[in-house]
């Protein structure tokens, strides 16, 4: 397996009937990036994200998701993923320790390793107060952070994050990237979609897709160069205009 | 006369032990013919005053009034007045794109014949779909079919509840370019939303969180109250960075804002010396003054409430 490359994709296709969702895309995820995955409505975002997580067999092309192949290696590339999306991510009538201990479990992690992390995640979140409180109590902003916590309580190698801080209010926002920065710090890969341009600011590098296939892809930095314009969200609209199709 | 006047509306949910305060004295006012934008994040309490204004919910104190009608006392000719569109799709998933439309008018006692001038522009771009079910629409579609059929029975006061969340910044566009037009029928729009770049399509806007309003003017008038000096700092280490400008006493406050860190300077006059310290430490560092953006002053505001 390639080491410096988390995720290697290879003309990866995926038709539904006579419609090309996804049309032959390439690229590849370096290890430790947070790699931003951009794309308007029915660009065809999920589609590949679904592939890419294990979820649904493409129709043509190649991909690896941490060493594993999308093909015959599915199962095992959900165990060793983390993923959160913004709709589904936690059970409400569990507790805050409830969801930690149900994910870390299903995911086959011993009593003693889920003690400690536990522990530690509610210090680190400074939840320790509510430990014992139904998730459906908390606020948004919480939520979603225990949510991330949750996704990565395993130490995956990789976690997906789809549009995680659609509805936080902007201080939440920005904890919840910080958060982000310390997961990749500490080595985990960050795939994340999201519909914030300023989000993709913050990325290693950021993908952008229209109408199934790889528009660009580069550093925020480049991109603006390249489309000569003065942030992401001017890069976006500019490609995400070009658009034939809607959802 | 005012569309609507909101004064110190009150709405708590749950029984005495846990109660939730949705709404803790929420005031303002919209005028005839403009935009009014409700921005606030999740949880800030933005359904529940709309509901309590579409007469769908009573308020636990205060009062409102709609169109110049009480929404308490005259909930039923509120109802044949105002169009709202709620931020769960509401239209009937087994009735095809035209029956829905066709079922809203015949509610309202008119036609589809009658008021398609209104909704024309917006009903052409689905119409090759209209015997399509409403269920099997594209997000996009629904939003514009949910759209015409709040508009079809010519309401004067239109309530649109979070009409562009999860949309892309493209349909987002095209979805404000909408309202714009039906501002010039001279429909009042209440229109909620969590993003905060929304703000500048408003004519007037007022910023909500935690059931509270932290101030009401319109959007260039937001920016100007922010009164702080602010600059955008950018190095190759931002993380570093950020620490570095936290660190500094004449610092309030400092944050990732898109490619640039804000920084918000606790008084005027402390910028040169900012900078000179901070290229002592960060020798590529890029410092310029910023103008403060709504989301810079919804911070300020959660932070130091100084507009209440």
């Amino acid at each position: 397996m390639d080491n410096d490359n988390i995720i290697t994709v290879d003309k990866l296709t995926k038709r539904f009937g006579d419609f090309t969702a996804v049309d032959a895309i390439s690229f590849d995820v370096k290890r430790g990036e947070i790699f931003g995955f951009l794309g308007a409505n029915g660009a065809g975002k999920t589609t590949a994200m679904r592939m890419l997580c294990g979820l649904s067999l493409p129709t043509e092309g190649r991909a690896t998701v941490a060493g594993f192949d999308v093909y015959r290696q599915n199962e095992r590339i959900k165990r060793n993923i983390g993923y959160m999306s913004q709709r589904f991510s936690l059970y409400e009538d569990l507790t805050v320790k409830e969801n930690i201990r149900f994910y870390a479990g299903i995911y086959g992690k011993s009593d003693a390793f889920i003690k400690e992390r536990t522990a530690a995640a509610l210090q680190q979140l400074r939840l320790e107060k509510e430990a014992d409180k139904l998730v459906r109590s908390l606020p948004l902003g919480w939520k979603q952070k225990l949510a991330f916590t949750v996704a990565i309580t395993h130490e995956p190698e990789i976690v997906f994050l789809d549009e995680p801080t659609g509805g936080v209010d902007p201080i939440a926002r920005r904890e919840f990237w910080n958060m982000i920065y310390q997961a990749a710090e500490s080595g985990i890969t960050v795939f994340v979609t999201t519909h914030y341009m300023d989000e993709a600011e913050y990325c290693n590098r950021a993908l952008i897709m229209v109408d199934g296939r790889v528009e660009a892809l580069d550093t925020p930095a480049a991109l603006k160069q390249t489309f000569h314009a003065a942030s992401m969200d001017e890069v976006f609209l500019t490609l995400a205009r070009k658009a034939k199709r809607s959802e | 006369m005012k569309s609507i006047v909101v004064q110190n509306i009150v709405k708590r949910y749950g029984r005495k032990k846990e109660t939730v305060e949705a709404l803790r004295g929420v005031s303002f006012e919209v005028e005839q013919g403009v935009i009014f934008g409700l921005i606030g994040p999740d949880g800030a309490g933005k359904t529940s005053l709309f509901r309590i204004l579409t007469t769908l919910l009573l308020p636990d104190g205060g009062n409102a009034r709609v169109d110049g009608l009480d929404t308490v006392k005259d909930f039923k000719a509120i109802r044949k007045r105002v169009g709202y569109m709620p931020g769960k799709f509401s239209l009937y998933p087994d009735l095809s794109v035209e029956e829905n439309l066709a079922f809203f008018a015949t509610i309202f006692n008119t036609t589809i014949q009658q008021n398609y001038s209104l909704v024309k522009g917006i009903y052409e771009q689905i119409a090759p779909f209209k015997n399509r079910k409403a269920g099997k629409l594209s997000g996009g579609m629904k939003q514009k079919l949910a759209l015409c059929c709040a508009l079809i029975h010519r309401p004067s006061v239109l309530f649109l509840d979070e009409p562009t969340t999860g949309v892309d910044a493209v349909s987002r566009k095209e979805f404000w370019d909408m309202l714009k037009d039906l501002k010039k029928e001279g429909i009042s729009i209440l229109a909620s939303t969590p993003y905060m770049d929304e703000a500048s399509l408003c004519d007037r806007i007022a910023l909500i969180q935690e059931g509270k309003i932290l101030s009401t003017d319109t959007p260039s008038g937001v920016i100007a109250a922010f009164g702080k000096p602010l600059l955008a700092v950018k190095s190759p280490r931002m993380l570093h960075l950020l620490n570095t400008l936290r660190s500094f006493d004449t610092v309030e406050d400092a944050y990732p804002f898109g490619e640039y860190h804000h920084v918000v300077m606790k008084r005027e006059g402390d910028e040169k010396a900012l900078e000179a310290r901070l290229r002592e430490k960060e020798k590529e560092a890029t410092i310029m003054p910023a103008a403060p953006h709504i989301e810079d002053c919804f911070m300020a505001l959660m932070k130091n409430g100084y507009g209440q």
